[in-house]
Order: structure tokens, then C-alpha cells, then sequence
């Protein structure tokens, strides 16, 4: 694979990749995409524009059928790892629509910049999140080219990646694993569950996300996110991508 | 009803008025699931409705040879009433969640705990007591519930002597996210992407089945084009993970080439699912009255092709395992279930096609397109891991003959209907053959047309017995092979 040098891989034609909202092109107190979203990741209150939150969004693409007014619309990017869970929330006309992440500091970067740990942990993953980031490990993606690599121990790691919406029965098991953790260490949230509950938000079996329980400093949405999409998060995160050399798709 | 003791017949895909589904005392409601067990059923469901401060048990029992289902409930029981697991084991886990579900005691249990639900600190599963076997050689291994790879969590206790395994027991739950909770009353906005994610690598298999239930409690069908597209996409589900688990198996017995190769070739049909719908897990595909999505000629064309790229290549990457005898030689006789057990415990899908046992539900129970299209039955006897893995290849070259036959001739018109409301008081049952075996989704409505009740059996709920079975007498450091060739979903067992 010619990418990260060369260009991304296309992502599939009927994907749609990130989201784009224009809140100006709402009309005045429409919401009709407010009812069709699953996960409630939709909000307009009176007065305020349209708010869609890229971190419930399991990316049905429900919004955007529904829209009259093509405010909400599909961008092709495979591109949305932040590193702040507010970065997430498109709509505010004096942002950009998703700020990408920006790579660890200097200090984490020399450690981990060129050889990262990491723990797995599923915490009510339904198996596609953690499909989609063991796929990273075959030969046409070959992960380990960066340094990057998937460690039995959490005692061997430098970080967790967490998927699923972290359940109440996984919760003293995460936590355990976090504490066996040696510091410095990190914690990347991968899909919809592990950042805001996904398609089980509100249930009281389920903690809303890894953030309740671990301090998280990657968000790579999705259900699930394309291997693209998580592989693009993990090189952000470590500074591994020069932007001019991974133009986002037309 | 005139047939007290007798239990109404009806066909995948079909519905039944609450009122008409034979009621009996739970005592008789008990005698006669068993001999419906006894003549030759099985068990696909099983589960409690409460009605009041009492609870009603219902059954679904499927008679594979004779095409047909039969459900029966009882009448409200309050406290306990006898075990039907005392003489049928494939009850066991069933009277389990009963019992966790309900508080309903089925008295004389052999071995009555928790399946999946919180214990009094709401931080792990109440995994209760574990099966000890004792002596002086005795030891105990404790795994999980986090695994070494990027796997689902679960915890297994081994009782060994040495290197052999006397007894597994599985203790699952940690997946549990409040599925079955969260359904009466609906559907709700959440409901499809919640059937989408039951198992996320079956979302077909449980989109299609939630889908059939919704279209049958409206008194419909999906458009025959719309039930075209969910068989191959089931069968494109199908292709990839029997890929993985080839490839898998290979891995855990350090065979790299396939194993290479596998991986690479999984992610090939993932991503012809992901041509047809956009999501290479299927997800936005299927929704009730019909699919999201359509293929036109040229997406077709192009499906066709890559699909008979992804089949050779599968093809040899797999002509090498079969070729090499230390592979061979590690899968035969290690982790057998025998054909008898089998049948007791009530396996489904390639587990029980590896024991011998012609149980496959496009076959036994036809609905939507497997009505007009068939595929044959893939099986092989001696429920080892090699057989297991053997009836996968079958699987592999069948679903691909199936989707090339299909793509040349696909029917026409629409992919989607606007559904009628639900009918009231009504009981809708759909079986889907996942890759893993039997879907059951089982929904009962209330007297507006929403869930009262909602019940969704996962293959692997039937099949984790199986792993803990084949462990036995089975070397410790052949758990990996044995798992791998069951390959059996956590968060659809714990829904």
C-alpha cells in the first residue's frame, strides 16, 4: 500500500466518509433531521443552528436523506480523529468542521512517535471495531511498518484502545487493565460506543463511552470506523503525516 | 383449543394471534415441550413474558425434517415450577436466563447461576460458583475475561490434570449492553442499529431476521428484489468470515501462508459488502419493508468480478492448508463433539454440520429468497476441529456458487415498501441462517402493536456448550484451535 507516501486508499463509493454541516442552509426552526437520528446525535434548540455530534453518529446517513435543504452532507473524508471530544460537535458556523488531531508532544512523540504499544481492550464492542483495527495487522495494511503493534499484556503497553461503549460488566475489568498500564501511557476510543455509547447510549447497562471510566486523548468515530479512518488516527496522533502527502479525497 | 397438550404449527416467517397459542399449566406446558424434544425438536427459543406479578413461559421448537415450528406457552407461574433441563440439557442455558430474567426457579437444575447480569457491585458479571474438580494433580486455569488479542472479552475456567482438560466452564456477560431491556415498547429510533450491532459481524443475519419480523407482524413481505439482495448479502457475510476463521485456524497453528493470505482475502468480500451498501459490515443495508440499497447492472458487473477474484484466491490460499499434513494432523481428533452430544445440547450451524447433523435453516426453513433458492447442506462427520473447518471450505465454495448464479439473474423491481403498522397482540417468529448458525429473533405485541416482548437467540448462545464439550479430555494448549474453530460471538450471547 502506497499510503501514507502515497495517496489514501479510496474509500467505498456508497461510504460518504465524515459529515459536513452547514448550519447556515437550515431553514429557520426546521428539524427535521433532529427525529430521524438513532443515537439522538442531532440537537437544535430554539434560536441556536443545528449541532451534530461526530462522535454519536453511527453514520446511517438518516440525517442526510432527511434534510431539505442539503445543510447535512456526506464529504467522502475518510479523515475524523480529534483529539478533543468537543471537536466532535459540527454545526458552529466560526469553527472548522472537524478539527483534526493534532500529534502527542514532543516528549510522547520521541517515546512513542516511532514504537507504539498498545492494549486492546472490547468493553461491549459488537466485534466490527475490533474487526476493523485487527484488519490493520493483515499484509495489505501491515501496521507494524510504523512501529505500531497490538501487545498481549497491558504491562508490554504503552496505551489502551478501547472499543465499545464501555459496559457496566467490563468496567472494573478496564480499569484494571488501565492501572496495569505503565505511565506514560494513552488512551484512543475507537467507534461511536467508545465515544458517546453508540447505538446503546442511556442504557444503565453502559457507561456512555471509555470517558467515564479512562482519560481518552484520541476519538476516532465511526460504526465502525474504516481501517483508513483508524489508521489515519493512529499516524495523526503520533505526527507520523505530512498533510500534503494524504490529500483528502475529491 | 382443543389440543390442550399440543403445541400450534406454523412456518418461518409467520405470525400467530397471542390468544391462539396453545396455553396449558406449566406443569403439562413442561411434559409437553419435552416430548416435542423427544419426537425429534428443537429447542430454538425459549423465554419468559410477564404478565402481571407472574411470568408465562414460551417455546419455539423447530422439527428440521418436517420444515415446520411449533410454539406453546404456559399459563402465569409464580415461584417455580420442574426443571425441563433435569431431562433435556439443550434447556440448560434457556432456564438459566429464565430464572435471571424473571426470578422464575426451575427447581432441580443441575447447575442454576447467572448468565450475564450484573452482580451486587454493577462492575463485573455475577459469575457465581465455578465446577471444581478436586485432588492432589488438580489444578485450575483461569483466562480472561481480557484476552491476549484483539478478541471479545469472556472468562473460562479449565479444571486440568496436566495437560488434559477435565472440565471448561464459560462464564460470559461482560458484553451485556441492555438489548432484550431496552425493546418493549418499541421500536425505537435506536432499535435498528441495535439489531444491526446484537453480533456485529451478523449484522445481516440479525438485521434480516428483525426485518422479517417487523414485515410479517404487518401482514407482508419485503419486495422479492429487496429479499434478493439480503440473500447475498447474508451470503457475502457468509464468505468473509469463514475466510477469517480459515485463516485463523491456520494462525494458531503457525501455517503463515494461509493464514497471510486469509487475512488479506477476509477484507476482500468485507469490502463487496461494502460496494453494495457502503459499510463493509453490512450496516444501512437492511431495514424493514425492504433494503437501502440497490445494485444496477454496472455495480453488478463489477460485484461479479471482484467476487471471482476474492473466490480463487480463497481457493488456493486454502488448497494449501488442506495440502499440508502438519496442518491436517492437527486438527483431526483433537476437540470432538460427537454427533450424540450434538443433538442434546442442541448445536446449530457449522458446529453441528461438523458433527454430522443436517441442520442448516435456508434448507429446513425457508423464507424470503431461500423459498426460490436453495443451497445444499455442507456436512461432515467427526465434530473435530478439522471437521469444522472443513464444513467452512464447503460453505465457502457453496456461497460462492450460490452468489454467481444469483448476480446473473436478479430479479426485478422495487427494493422498499412503507410497513403497515404491527398487528396487536400477535406473536411473529424469524430464523435466519447466520454464518454462525441459527438467528431466532421471536417478537410478541402488545394490544397497540408494539413490543411486549422481544426475543433474539444468537447461534452462539446454543453453541458455547459445544466449545466447553470439545475441551474435554482435550490438552489445554489446543484451547486456542478448539475456540478459534467455533469462533463463537460474546456481545451476541450477552446481548
Amino acid at each position: 500500500m502506497a499510503y501514507p507516501k502515497g495517496p489514501a486508499p479510496a474509500l467505498p463509493d456508497r461510504h460518504g466518509g465524515a459529515l459536513r454541516v452547514d448550519a447556515a442552509k437550515c431553514a429557520n426552526g426546521c428539524q427535521d433531521c433532529v427525529p430521524v437520528c438513532p443515537t439522538e446525535a442531532i440537537t437544535r434548540s430554539a434560536g441556536r443552528p443545528v449541532a451534530l455530534d461526530l462522535g454519536r453518529c453511527i453514520f446511517c446517513a438518516a440525517c442526510v436523506d432527511a434534510c431539505p435543504s442539503e445543510a447535512i452532507t456526506q464529504t467522502g473524508d475518510h479523515r475524523m480523529a480529534v483529539r478533543s471530544r468537543t471537536d466532535l460537535i459540527l454545526g458552529d458556523s466560526t469553527k472548522e468542521q472537524v478539527r483534526l488531531a493534532v500529534a502527542l508532544d514532543e516528549k510522547l512523540r520521541k517515546l512513542f512517535g516511532r514504537s507504539l504499544r498498545l492494549r486492546q481492550v472490547s468493553a461491549g464492542g459488537c466485534n466490527a471495531c475490533e474487526a476493523d483495527t485487527n484488519v490493520l495487522g493483515t499484509i495489505g495494511w501491515d501496521l507494524s511498518r510504523f512501529g505500531i503493534q497490538f501487545v498481549a499484556s497491558p504491562r508490554h503497553a504503552d496505551g489502551l484502545l478501547i472499543t465499545g461503549p464501555v459496559t457496566k460488566n467490563m468496567e472494573l475489568a478496564l480499569k484494571k487493565t488501565w492501572d496495569a498500564v505503565p505511565e506514560p501511557k494513552i488512551v484512543i476510543a475507537v467507534g461511536a460506543c467508545a465515544i458517546a455509547g453508540g447505538p446503546y447510549v442511556g442504557h444503565a447497562q453502559v457507561n456512555n463511552g471509555a470517558e467515564a471510566v479512562v482519560p481518552v486523548d484520541l476519538y476516532i468515530p465511526g460504526c465502525p470506523p474504516h481501517p483508513l479512518t483508524i489508521l489515519d488516527g493512529l499516524l495523526r496522533l503520533l505526527g507520523r503525516l505530512e498533510e500534503k502527502a494524504s490529500p483528502p479525497k475529491a | 383449543m382443543s389440543h390442550p397438550e399440543s403445541f400450534a404449527l406454523l412456518a418461518n416467517g409467520t405470525s400467530l394471534p397471542w390468544t391462539e397459542v396453545p396455553e396449558m399449566a406449566i406443569a403439562d406446558f413442561v411434559r409437553a415441550t419435552a416430548a416435542e424434544l423427544d419426537r425429534g425438536g428443537r429447542l430454538c427459543s425459549w423465554f419468559g413474558v410477564p404478565e402481571g406479578a407472574a411470568v408465562r413461559l414460551v417455546a419455539v421448537i423447530a422439527f428440521d425434517a418436517d420444515n415446520t415450528l411449533a410454539v406453546g406457552r404456559s399459563l402465569p407461574v409464580v415461584g417455580g415450577y420442574k426443571a425441563l433441563t433435569a431431562t433435556h440439557s439443550q434447556a440448560h442455558l434457556f432456564e438459566r436466563e429464565v430464572w435471571e430474567q424473571h426470578g422464575l426457579v426451575p427447581e432441580g437444575h443441575p447447575w442454576l447461576k447467572p448468565v450475564r447480569k450484573n452482580n451486587s457491585n454493577g462492575n463485573a458479571p455475577a459469575v457465581g460458583e465455578f465446577f471444581r474438580v478436586d485432588g492432589r494433580e488438580i489444578h485450575e486455569v483461569a483466562v480472561g475475561p481480557v484476552h491476549a488479542g484483539i478478541i471479545e472479552p469472556g472468562h473460562f475456567r479449565f479444571q486440568c490434570a496436566g495437560e488434559e482438560v477435565l472440565h471448561l466452564e464459560i462464564a460470559l456477560g461482560y458484553q451485556h449492553r441492555g438489548m432484550e431491556d431496552a425493546l418493549p415498547g418499541g421500536p425505537h429510533r435506536a432499535t435498528m442499529s441495535q439489531m444491526e450491532t446484537v453480533s456485529g459481524d451478523t449484522t445481516i443475519g440479525h438485521a434480516t431476521a428483525y426485518a422479517t419480523v417487523l414485515e410479517t407482524l404487518a401482514g407482508t413481505e419485503a419486495p422479492l428484489r429487496a429479499q434478493w439482495l439480503r440473500a447475498i448479502a447474508l451470503e457475502l457475510e457468509r464468505l468473509a468470515n469463514h475466510t477469517g476463521d480459515i485463516g485463523a485456524l491456520a494462525n494458531d497453528v503457525a501455517f503463515l501462508p494461509t493464514s497471510s493470505a486469509c487475512g488479506k482475502i477476509r477484507g476482500d468480500f468485507l469490502n463487496l459488502t461494502a460496494l453494495v451498501c457502503g459499510n463493509r459490515f453490512g450496516r444501512g443495508l437492511v431495514r424493514p419493508g425492504g433494503c437501502r440499497h440497490d445494485l444496477d447492472a454496472e455495480r453488478v458487473a463489477r460485484l461479479t468480478e471482484r467476487l471471482a477474484t476474492a473466490l480463487a484466491d480463497v481457493e488456493q490460499a486454502a488448497n494449501w492448508f488442506w495440502d499440508s499434513a502438519s496442518v491436517r494432523t492437527r486438527f483431526e481428533n483433537v476437540g470432538t463433539v460427537h454427533a450424540s452430544q450434538a443433538g442434546e445440547i442442541g448445536l446449530v450451524g457449522p458446529a453441528a454440520r461438523a458433527c454430522g447433523l443436517v441442520r442448516d435453516v435456508r434448507f429446513d426453513h425457508p423464507a424470503g429468497w431461500h423459498r426460490f433458492a436453495q443451497l445444499p447442506v455442507a456436512v461432515w462427520p467427526g465434530g473435530d476441529v478439522f471437521a469444522r473447518a472443513r464444513v467452512r471450505w464447503l460453505e465457502i465454495q457453496r456461497s460462492g456458487q450460490f452468489l454467481k448464479e444469483q448476480l446473473a439473474a436478479p430479479p426485478e423491481g422495487g427494493i422498499r415498501d412503507e410497513l403497515a403498522p404491527s398487528a396487536p397482540d400477535t406473536l411473529a417468529v424469524a430464523l435466519v441462517e447466520g454464518w454462525r448458525g441459527e438467528v431466532c429473533h421471536v417478537a410478541l405485541t402488545d394490544a397497540t402493536g408494539h413490543f411486549r416482548r422481544y426475543k433474539i437467540t444468537d447461534p452462539s448462545f446454543h453453541n458455547w456448550t459445544g466449545l466447553a464439550l470439545a475441551l474435554r479430555g482435550t490438552a489445554i494448549s489446543d484451547f486456542p484451535i478448539c475456540n478459534k474453530s467455533f469462533n463463537l460471538s460474546y456481545c451476541g450471547f450477552d446481548l
